[in-house]
């Protein structure tokens, strides 16, 4: 186990850390917002450091750059969806899970 | 090494099912789409996986593909559901 396979090893267990938490956060969160905001961060981070995980793995320079570029988009993809949705969910009128509650 | 990478593939499996559960019990459409969304990237994380596994650079086109067809998802969905008088310049 050189230290390059026990840094992807760790890479990748944080990667896969994230992404779980981001789809526990999906499921347990009260409300649309905080839904989306587990999904579109969480899951984001954790595709980063996997890919980051695959790229060290890999070893050549080409496919680190094809990878980086995968995460680039999902990144831009996901901040401009969830800015999608959120306008959606508030013409849909859902109520958040702090209404009423006073400051 | 390699077998690390296909159990990393099984855990993303395992997400995109959190992705069904939230679509089943989703309230509003707005749910639906963001579980569709968590398949996506779950998608994408297993094609970038499964490529790393067994160095085979034609998973990475599939990961592309995935993240562009999931944003173009969310997009439609943003569009079909919007209302008349939406649009800025008052032609929606």
């Amino acid at each position: 186990m050189s230290w390059t396979d026990l840094a992807v090893l760790a890479l990748l267990g944080a990667g896969l850390a994230f992404y779980g938490a981001g789809s526990l956060g999906l499921l347990r969160f009260p409300d649309t917002a905080s839904r989306l905001h587990a999904l579109t961060k969480a899951d984001n981070l954790g595709l980063g450091l996997v890919a980051l995980a695959a790229a060290l793995h890999w070893g050549s320079l080409a496919v680190a750059a094809k990878i980086a570029l995968v995460w680039l988009f999902a990144v831009i993809a996901a901040g401009i969806t969830s800015q999608l949705l959120a306008r959606q969910a508030r013409l849909d009128g859902t109520r958040s899970h702090r209404d009423g509650v006073q400051p | 090494m390699a077998d690390w990478f296909t159990l990393a593939a099984v855990f993303l499996l395992l997400s995109i099912a959190v992705a069904l559960v939230r679509c089943w019990r989703g309230p509003g459409p707005v749910e639906r789409i963001m579980a569709a969304q968590l398949a996506g990237t779950g998608v994408i994380g297993v094609a970038v996986v499964l490529g790393a596994a067994r160095r085979d650079a034609a998973m990475l086109d599939a990961a592309l593909i995935g993240t562009l067809l999931a944003a173009v998802a969310v997009t439609a969905f943003a569009r079909s559901a919007a209302r008349p008088g939406d649009r800025p310049d008052g032609s929606g």
